[in-house]
């Protein structure tokens, strides 16, 4: 049935713009000095209107531009949680009051000039085709900019990558599946204990396949939770046990590939905790608006006889963002940033490595 | 072969009025003269366009209204959508596909070789391609690679699923999901054939750009159309060959057991026997074409642009030199930008420094031409014909999409919006609207130069344009925010992370947007056919342009011009010159004793 209305309504849909461009040009066919040869050339009426909309499609711009900030801009990320994040997000400021500048003037001209210059008949253009100076100013203008963005992206860059062994960082493991993430810490020796997926075995539960006999993976601890204490450095070293996935944490402004047959690496010092994060207004605010949302539905499906919605805290979130097959949509664990006490009593509960193995 | 090919097209020459006898099938379907393979180009690459489009639309669906159950699903997607919901194979097999098509079948083939074809040997006046037999077979090989695409669309496991930058493992191995087993060995049996279709046809280009440039036809009196295609030929046969090694390696490593790109893999409980190989290896071949590509798509859409803005501005286009050295500075910074694509691949952290620093450098010649754009419309007398909206409109997305390009090609910024939907956004209005754009300008600008002095209907042009506009920018401007709020593309549905739970409504606005710009292109598909049969025919040059297509015959015959070919003795950009009547002096008028000759 629904298929036959789709039909039906698409039927109609070209009847109509079919009917729509017979009144055209019947219209067109009953103007003074018609022609049929050029009658599908823009004459000075199709100018004038189109040069008119030509500036209410800037004024369109400008107004979604508006419009979107409104109606979108808090869905966007919030402050950096981490050291290096707010070098971050002062680049990605600068770089957008640059876009947005660069962005409202070109559009204006371009769209401006169109609605202005339109065309009349026996109006003729100016002969104009090259002037050097001008040409100079406007290539040497981005070459300034630009050298400026890219010096301060570089310096940026470099800050953020290399990674200083001697301010001994806290190592983690960032393990990675399909659908799902593992985190290894380094123990007490803070050395991860070696590891390849050719000594996974399932049967004794070794299913990052930590190499058994080496004397530094017998403190390592796997679990299924992130857990970092606040301000302190961590250096993730990532794998990949079958195909390629990301680790994106994108509160932190971290991201790195996760390679199978090598290991990759990231490292960034969180410095807001998970319940200062809650605290933040910005996230205060948006936790409040999803939960709006999620009553909402939440009615519908108790009306159908469903489940409400549970009410939404946030948590910080680590996302695979490379695509690695069905359940990538879902592929997530959650990080939670704590105090140092907090983060060591949550340690001390987890198995080692070695306590960890089922040997028959 | 090319020296009897062209020879065969000298006799044409010389017996303009009595044909060969031409059957249907040699006019038709195995022609060899560069007219008809180009509009064979432009059908074929229209209805795959159609093809990708619709599966955008079925995703949008999916992302707006996530696992809920459509009849449309049933219909399309059959037991791929059981009880009317997608499934989440599927959704990643539609992103594929619609990708992989979009990009190559549609603006690289469609646009490129159709315009290619249509317009180096009318606009450098020649009589046809140096290789009309190249010229058909690249055109065949790019046909079969579109049915043996579609085809895989009908396999029993589902199509490609990888993402169309098909990155191994996941694509090498078919534990890994349904859509890397029969589905993906036909995406690389059709996109080395699709290669093969390219190179043949670029190197056709690029010869008879060299070679059969008629007298007078200097290459600084090129149409910067023809600079343009001739570039972009250029940079597809220096770069398609890597991905055809990259495919081919991967086959390898799918069907003989090597192990160039994959290492140390346990996956459905197993361990495979794969050592040594790295996916970031693939990585680089694959953007080593993959960045150029994108250009490939750009270049030719930018040189209609060149030409329609010109032409209907009845003013020269604006530093003509400036616009070809920007041309060949894009190109040749084309090739060595791939790795901004890669800066959270793996690889080393320096190398992302080099990159960061090439890219943005491209921002420069790219600002240069929509600078020149601009000033080019600046004192203009502009004629609003559909091609122009859609040139002008092409340099509005451009400029918007390029913006952005200067965030993600920053590896700091990158950091955090790569793969995100932010991507999406910036490529899609820089490449993909503004190509498209380029594509339709292109077609209305040139319609009755491809079929024989016909129009299409102007106002069913302008509905076209002012709704896809408007379209475009309604679902891309939007997605920038959904990308900066960190939602990871490729995405079946977000609904698994609560956060993100507020993104719900600016994927209702995106999708709706989606519907109505795709509901719109049938407009033009029927403004396109109607015209085809019921244009109405203008006049010889309508468009009064200055370039040598419009002096050839409205009629189609082989050879293009039934007298000689005309000589050139000036540039095509004359509009408007002082001391002449008319507000265009086309290339073959001689100069008026005492006229200084421009060139610049």
């Amino acid at each position: 049935m629904t298929t036959l209305l789709s039909l039906a309504v698409l039927l109609l849909i070209g009847i109509a713009v079919w009917q729509i461009s017979k009144i055209f040009e019947l219209t067109q066919i009953q103007s003074e000095g018609y022609d049929p040869a050029t009658s599908e050339i823009a004459n000075d009426k199709d100018n004038n209107t189109q040069g008119n909309l030509m500036f209410a499609f800037l004024v369109f711009i400008y107004l979604l531009t508006i419009y979107s900030f409104w109606a979108w801009g808090d869905v966007l990320l919030p402050e950096a949680a981490s050291e290096h994040g707010d070098d971050y997000d002062n680049l990605m400021l600068i770089s957008f009051v640059l876009i947005f500048f660069v962005q409202t003037v070109t559009q204006a001209l371009l769209h401006y000039f169109a609605y202005k210059y339109k065309g009349k008949k026996g109006q003729k253009a100016l002969f104009y085709a090259d002037n050097d100076k001008l040409e100079f100013i406007w290539t040497i203008i981005p070459v300034i900019t630009l050298a400026g963005l890219i010096l301060y992206g570089l310096y940026t860059w470099t800050n953020i990558m290399n990674i200083d062994e001697d301010d001994d960082p806290m190592v983690v493991e960032l393990y990675a599946q399909q659908f799902n993430w593992k985190a290894r810490y380094a123990g007490a020796d803070n050395v991860l204990g070696d590891a390849n997926v050719r000594l996974i075995n399932i049967d004794e539960a070794n299913i990052l396949g930590v190499d058994e006999s080496d004397p530094n993976a017998q403190d390592d601890i796997i679990t299924t939770e992130l857990h970092l204490p606040v301000g302190k450095q961590v250096l993730f070293k990532m794998r990949s046990q079958d195909v390629l996935h990301s680790a994106y944490m994108p509160f932190f402004r971290a991201q790195m590939n996760c390679v199978p047959g090598m290991v990759t690496q990231f490292s960034f010092t969180p410095i807001k905790t998970t319940e200062e994060m809650r605290q933040d207004p910005d996230v205060v605010a948006k936790v409040k608006k999803i939960n709006k949302l999620r009553a909402e539905r939440s009615k519908k499906l108790v009306a159908d006889g469903e489940g409400a919605l549970e009410p939404y805290e946030f948590d910080y979130l680590l996302l695979c963002n490379k695509i690695c097959g069905k359940s990538h949509y879902n592929m997530q664990m959650k990080i939670i940033v704590e105090s140092e006490e907090e983060y060591q009593k949550w340690l001390s509960e987890q198995r080692k490595f070695a306590e960890s193995l089922v040997k028959s | 072969m090319a020296a009897t090919a062209h020879a065969h097209v000298d006799d044409h020459a010389h017996d303009e009025h009595h044909h060969h006898k031409e059957t249907f099938i040699t006019k038709y379907i195995f022609s060899q003269d560069h007219k008809m393979i180009a509009k064979q180009y432009l059908i074929t690459g229209l209805i795959m366009g159609a093809i990708g489009i619709f599966m955008s639309i079925l995703f949008r669906i999916q992302l707006a209204w996530p696992e809920q159950s459509f009849t449309i699903f049933e219909m399309f997607l059959g037991k791929w959508a059981p009880e009317g919901v997608m499934d989440a194979d599927v959704y990643l097999a539609l992103v594929t596909i619609h990708g992989t098509i979009m990009v190559f079948f549609v603006l690289t083939a469609g646009l490129s070789g159709t315009f290619s074809n249509l317009l180096i040997p009318l606009q450098i006046g020649a009589r046809d391609m140096a290789s009309g037999l190249l010229n058909m077979i690249s055109y065949w090989l790019f046909f079969v690679s579109s049915v043996i695409m579609t085809l895989s669309l009908f396999v029993e496991a589902g199509p490609a699923a990888a993402g169309w930058t098909i990155y191994p493992p996941l694509s090498a191995l078919p534990q890994a999901q349904p859509g890397s087993g029969m589905g993906m060995t036909l995406w690389l049996v059709s996109m080395a054939i699709f290669i093969a279709s390219s190179l043949l046809g670029s190197l056709n280009y690029i010869v008879t750009v060299l070679n059969l440039r008629t007298k007078g036809m200097s290459m600084t009196r090129l149409p910067l159309t023809i600079w343009a295609f001739f570039v972009t030929a250029i940079i597809g046969v220096v770069s398609f060959p890597v991905l055809l090694s990259a495919a081919l390696l991967l086959i390898m490593d799918r069907s003989f057991g090597t192990s160039f790109f994959l290492s140390d893999i346990f996956i459905q409980g197993e361990v495979l026997h794969y050592q040594g190989g790295s996916p970031v290896l693939f990585e680089h071949l694959f953007w080593f074409l993959g960045h150029p590509e994108v250009y490939i798509v750009l270049l030719p859409a930018l040189g209609i642009t060149s030409e329609i803005i010109s032409t209907n501005a009845r003013k020269p286009i604006f530093g003509y030199r400036a616009m070809v050295a920007s041309i060949l500075a894009i190109a040749f910074l084309s090739t060595i930008v791939w790795g901004h694509h890669m800066f959270i691949s793996g690889m080393n952290p320096f190398l992302g420094s080099v990159f960061t620093f090439t890219t943005l450098l491209i921002a420069i010649p790219s600002a240069v031409k929509a600078f020149n754009y601009i000033t080019t419309l600046w004192k203009g007398n502009l004629q609003m014909n559909p091609a122009m909206l859609f040139s002008i409109g092409l340099v509005s997305t451009f400029i918007t999409g390029g913006l952005t390009g200067i965030i993600l090609g920053d590896s700091a910024l990158d950091i955090n919006v790569h793969d995100t939907y932010f991507v999406v956004a910036h490529f899609h209005l820089v490449m993909g609207i503004s190509a498209l754009y380029g594509l339709f300008a292109g077609v209305y600008h040139w319609f009755p130069k491809m079929f024989q002095g016909r129009m299409m209907n102007k106002n069913l042009g302008y509905i076209h344009f002012w709704v896809t506009a408007i379209g475009a920018y309604g679902i891309f401007y939007p997605m920038h925010f959904v990308g900066m709020a960190g939602l990871p593309r490729r995405y079946y549905t977000n609904t698994y992370f609560p956060y993100f739970d507020d993104l719900a409504d600016v994927n209702v606005v995106i999708t709706l947007f989606a519907i109505v710009t795709a509901a719109v292109q049938l407009v033009f598909v029927y403004n396109f056919i109607h015209s085809i049969f019921y244009g109405k025919r203008g006049p010889k040059n309508p468009w009064r342009s200055n370039t040598l297509e419009w002096t050839a015959e409205v009629k189609h015959i082989h050879g293009n011009w039934d007298g000689p070919i005309p000589e050139v003795h000036r540039w095509a950009y004359d509009y408007s010159k002082p001391g002449h009547e008319d507000d265009f002096v086309p290339q073959n008028v001689p100069l008026k004793e005492g006229e200084e000759e421009l060139n610049h």
